[in-house]
């Protein structure tokens, strides 16, 4: 078995009741203003994590710090959230700052992560074209998920599929990302995408 | 989307990600005492990075030489086993800070910390077949 458990105290507090744990996790990502802090509170229990960044990697292609050396970090904020499966083992959500500016925080986030969510709303598709390309590249799974806003029209999952020219077998959801049922389901479909492009790839490892 | 300020300011787009004010960073980075960048030890904790408390911990006049912050997140890592993200939620700390912090813990004896899942090597059908069931369980 190829992934490695992170090995917990066998002695101690823990009395022995798991002696490995897992922490898996899945990123959700997006445009401004998707819902991806909705999604992520709505199926967990959602706090704010603070990371500060160096000014020169956050923002040197779009501020002009004009050689002002003195604020050099800056904090940015993302989403976190929680949900526990069992004790030994959870599930991890990160929701990433809709601007561009922050991509270098992806890399960090998407290094082993399970996968992706990237929301959409069909009144401006074209938000989440970077985030598709970049899991696409990367070779992250991910799934899209359509956030029906009121007033939207409704789309049809082939058309967003299509409009987005989306790798054929990348789910497209329909969902409300403000109802927790819609919220899991999102999750469930990307945990079962994410487990058929593994096997996948080891069989074409393999073959 | 345009929110563009029109003032004659640096006009950042989607500034309000960034506070009003750098101010308050100086802050905790005196705590670690001006490093942003762990110790000796030099790992860069991956958010997810598990961090459990050392079985064969250091005694207690070492930890009596503690900072206040180092103690209080020794004391969150005893309380339960917890992620690298969910310590700086929960002891309201920038991560880079609570990545220095750790690293001297880590140094000193009194926690491990996991490695979280290599990259490209997801775990296998009967964990992911628990997660689902678990999330429909939700
Ligand atoms: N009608 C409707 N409103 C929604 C839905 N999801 C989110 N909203 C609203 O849309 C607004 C933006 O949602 P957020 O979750 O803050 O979006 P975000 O992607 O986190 O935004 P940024 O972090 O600023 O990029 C909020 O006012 C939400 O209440 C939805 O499914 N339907
Ligand atoms: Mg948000």
């Amino acid at each position: 078995m190829a992934y490695e458990r992170s090995e917990s105290t066998g002695t101690g507090a823990g009395d022995g009741v798991d002696t490995t744990a897992l922490a898996l996790k899945i990123l959700v990502a997006g445009g401004f203003g998707v819902g991806k802090t909705t999604l992520v509170g709505s199926v967990s229990e959602i706090r704010p994590l603070r990371t500060e960044e160096r000014l020169s990697r956050a923002g040197e292609l779009v501020d002009d710090t004009g050689g002002v050396d003195q604020k050099t970090t800056t904090t940015v904020a993302m989403d976190f959230g929680r949900i526990t499966i069992r004790s030994g083992l959870s599930l991890y959500l990160f929701g990433t700052p809709g601007q561009d500016r922050f991509w270098f925080l992806w890399d960090e986030l998407s290094q082993g992560a399970l996968g992706a969510v990237v929301l959409a709303d069909t009144r401006r598709l074209e938000d989440c074209f970077p985030a598709v390309d970049y899991f696409e590249h990367r070779k992250i799974p991910f799934v899209v998920a359509v956030n029906c806003f009121t007033g939207a029209r409704t789309y049809g999952a082939h058309e967003v599929s299509r409009a987005l020219d989306l790798d054929r077998g990348t789910p497209v959801v329909l969902c409300d990302a403000r109802d927790r049922d819609s919220g899991k389901e999102v999750l469930i479909r990307l945990v079962e995408y994410a487990g058929r492009m593994h096997t996948a790839r080891l069989l074409d490892s393999v073959g | 989307m345009n929110e563009d300020s029109t003032g004659g300011g640096p006009a950042v787009p989607g500034g309000q990600w960034y506070d009003a004010d750098a101010g308050p960073l100086v802050r905790p980075y005196a705590m670690t005492g001006g490093r942003t960048r762990p110790g000796p030890s030099n790992v860069r904790f991956d958010l997810i990075a598990l961090v459990v408390v050392d079985d064969d911990p250091p005694g207690a006049a070492e930890e009596g030489l503690l900072g206040p912050e180092h103690r209080s997140l020794l004391a969150l890592c005893r309380a339960e086993t917890q992620s690298v993200a969910e310590l700086a939620a929960d002891a309201d700390l920038p991560v880079g800070v609570v990545r220095v912090l750790l690293g001297d813990l880590l140094e000193s004896g009194f926690v491990r910390v996991s490695r979280p899942v290599p990259p490209a090597q997801l775990p296998d059908e009967r964990i992911l077949r628990e997660v689902i069931d678990g999330l429909r369980a939700l």
